[in-house]
């Protein structure tokens, strides 16, 4: 006699730790396997775009920081980025040396954070976590010397950024950049030959390249599909186009090469940011002519830039006012999540927090 | 660098090939009719020379006369980034075809335009609203949505 079955319904979150935050699966099993799966989300939804509206354009940085709270500093540069070109802001050299020096460092934190979580997820419990936050909290001290904040960054303005660095900055940049090479190797000793790792990793939640594009995924999911797609390349924004720098890709597409795009992407972060200290410019950190109120003339720009996520972009409509008339906000979290649903179908229980975690999505920037 | 491709280009193979004529050029995007929507995304995917194989972000834009939905597009292969636009004049019900069938990344942001600006997209598979809950009454993004 056949056994009958049925599926069952299981719910993971809000309150979840391998969420990242407030989000909710509704998953049907089938026994052990995923049959289907519901993304709820929106718990921490603040209505930015709303928001914008009503402020004036230099004042919607602070909003840009709240997005993707991992990785401030890359939220701050594209919307920089996006005013300054509606508005023809100029900018000084020093000052877009400093921009790109500080997205490396806040991509190195962002992606030391993926890889203590990933670790956590697979059931590594605490110990690597604390040896990623550890050396995340030498970048957080850095933005502190810098701007006076470690998360809640605003560090950049239309025009520049608001200070230059202290002479201590540049002491402590150059002893974490002595120390993190040893400790990147350090965790790769730890995890990329681990059996373990590779057992629950290799071959689990595979993205087909096509799968990729059609989905509209970017960043370092898309690299670990096999296609070399980075925005600092195919378009510089600021000094890229002056730096020199591979863009690691992988071609199987699963959760392990997801890990080993982002641990090489931090090794390229290092050769950035040390290519930057060597050639960076005096001179102005912020261009003087911006008027504090600034009134773009009626027109629309999409500018995007290459997050730790993905490509981060801002779409503005000026309608002449000192406020935007529309502030879209292009949020790679949010977009990546499209995969989710087929990516997760036809897994195991165990693989579905594994691929959830190595999407790496933000509640912060997926809400908005 | 990415480039940008001319709205005038754009047009001249779509009339050729598509026999469409009525498409506007707005100087960096061009806007097409709702009912032709589809056609034309499905030419600009396959055809080679564009390649537009990925929808970057779809956005909603309340212009109180109208509301226009705005197709950012790109194409890895080319480095080429291009942008549609739509207009829907029904302010009581507006409504524009979705995608999804062709660029399936645009299943989430239908969703988000559909809960934030209220614009309904026809054959979505799962037209819900997706950051507010399901009872939640008007739709926060347009210009007269009052708090």
């Amino acid at each position: 006699m056949p056994i009958k079955t049925e599926p069952t319904i299981i719910n993971l979150g809000p309150q979840h730790p391998s969420t990242h935050g407030v989000f909710r699966l509704r998953v049907s099993f089938d026994g052990e396997q995923v049959v289907d799966v519901e993304p709820v989300f929106g718990y921490l939804h603040r209505g930015t775009e709303k928001l914008a509206e009503e402020r004036t354009f230099s004042q919607i940085v602070t909003l840009t920081d709240r997005l993707d709270y991992e990785s401030s500093m890359t939220n701050n540069l594209a919307y920089v980025e996006a005013v300054e070109k509606l508005a023809s802001v100029p900018v000084p050299e020093r000052a877009q040396y400093l921009r790109v020096l500080v997205s490396e460092l806040q991509r190195i934190a962002s992606h030391l954070i993926f890889t203590g979580f990933f670790l956590q997820e697979l059931g590594v419990f605490g110990t690597l976590l604390m040896y990623c936050f550890r050396e995340r909290e030498n970048v957080l001290d850095l933005f502190e010397m810098l701007c006076g904040a470690r998360i809640t960054v605003s560090y950049m303005r239309p025009g520049g950024v608001t200070q230059d660095a202290p002479p201590e900055f540049w002491e402590n940049l150059n002893d974490l950049l002595n120390k993190l090479p040893q400790l990147i190797d350090d965790l790769e000793n730890l995890i990329t030959d681990n059996e373990i790792v590779i057992a629950r990793t290799k071959n689990i939640g595979i993205l087909s390249p096509q799968k990729a594009i059609d989905s509209s995924v970017t960043g370092p999911i898309l690299r670990a599909s096999g296609i070399n797609w980075d925005i600092r390349k195919a378009n510089p924004y600021e000094v890229y186009d002056k730096m020199d720098f591979n863009i690691p890709t992988e071609s199987n597409g699963d959760c392990y090469d997801r890990y080993l795009v982002r641990i090489k992407e931090i090794r390229e972060s290092i050769n950035i940011v040390k290519q930057c200290i060597k050639s960076i410019p005096k001179g102005a950190i912020k261009n003087p002519e911006t008027p504090f109120f600034l009134r773009p003339e009626c027109g629309e720009v999409y500018s995007s830039i290459e997050s730790p996520r993905g490509e981060l972009g801002f779409y503005l409509v000026s309608d002449g006012g000192i406020a935007p008339y529309r502030c879209k906000i292009r949020s790679p979290s949010f977009i990546n999540l499209t995969v989710l649903r087929p990516l997760l179908i036809g897994w195991k229980m165990s693989d579905l927090v594994v691929i959830f975690g190595s999407l790496a999505v933000n509640m912060g920037e997926v809400d908005r | 660098m990415t480039t940008h491709l001319s709205p005038n280009t754009l047009i001249n193979e779509i009339t050729q090939e598509l026999g469409l004529t009525e498409i506007n050029d707005l100087g960096d995007s061009i806007l097409v009719k709702t009912d032709e929507l589809l056609p034309i995304a499905t030419f600009l995917k396959n055809t080679p020379t564009f390649d537009f194989q990925m929808l970057v972000s779809i956005t909603g834009v309340d212009y109180i006369e109208y509301f226009e939905v705005v197709y950012h597009l790109l194409s890895i292969q080319h480095n080429q980034r291009s942008i549609l636009k739509l207009r829907c004049y029904d302010r009581e019900s507006p409504s524009a075809p979705s995608v999804v069938a062709i660029w399936p990344g645009a299943e989430l942001q239908e969703r988000e335009i559909w809960d934030l600006m209220g614009i309904q997209f026809t054959k979505h598979p799962n037209m819900k609203r997706i950051l507010l809950w399901e009872n939640f009454e008007g739709h926060p993004l347009r210009k007269d949505y009052l708090r």
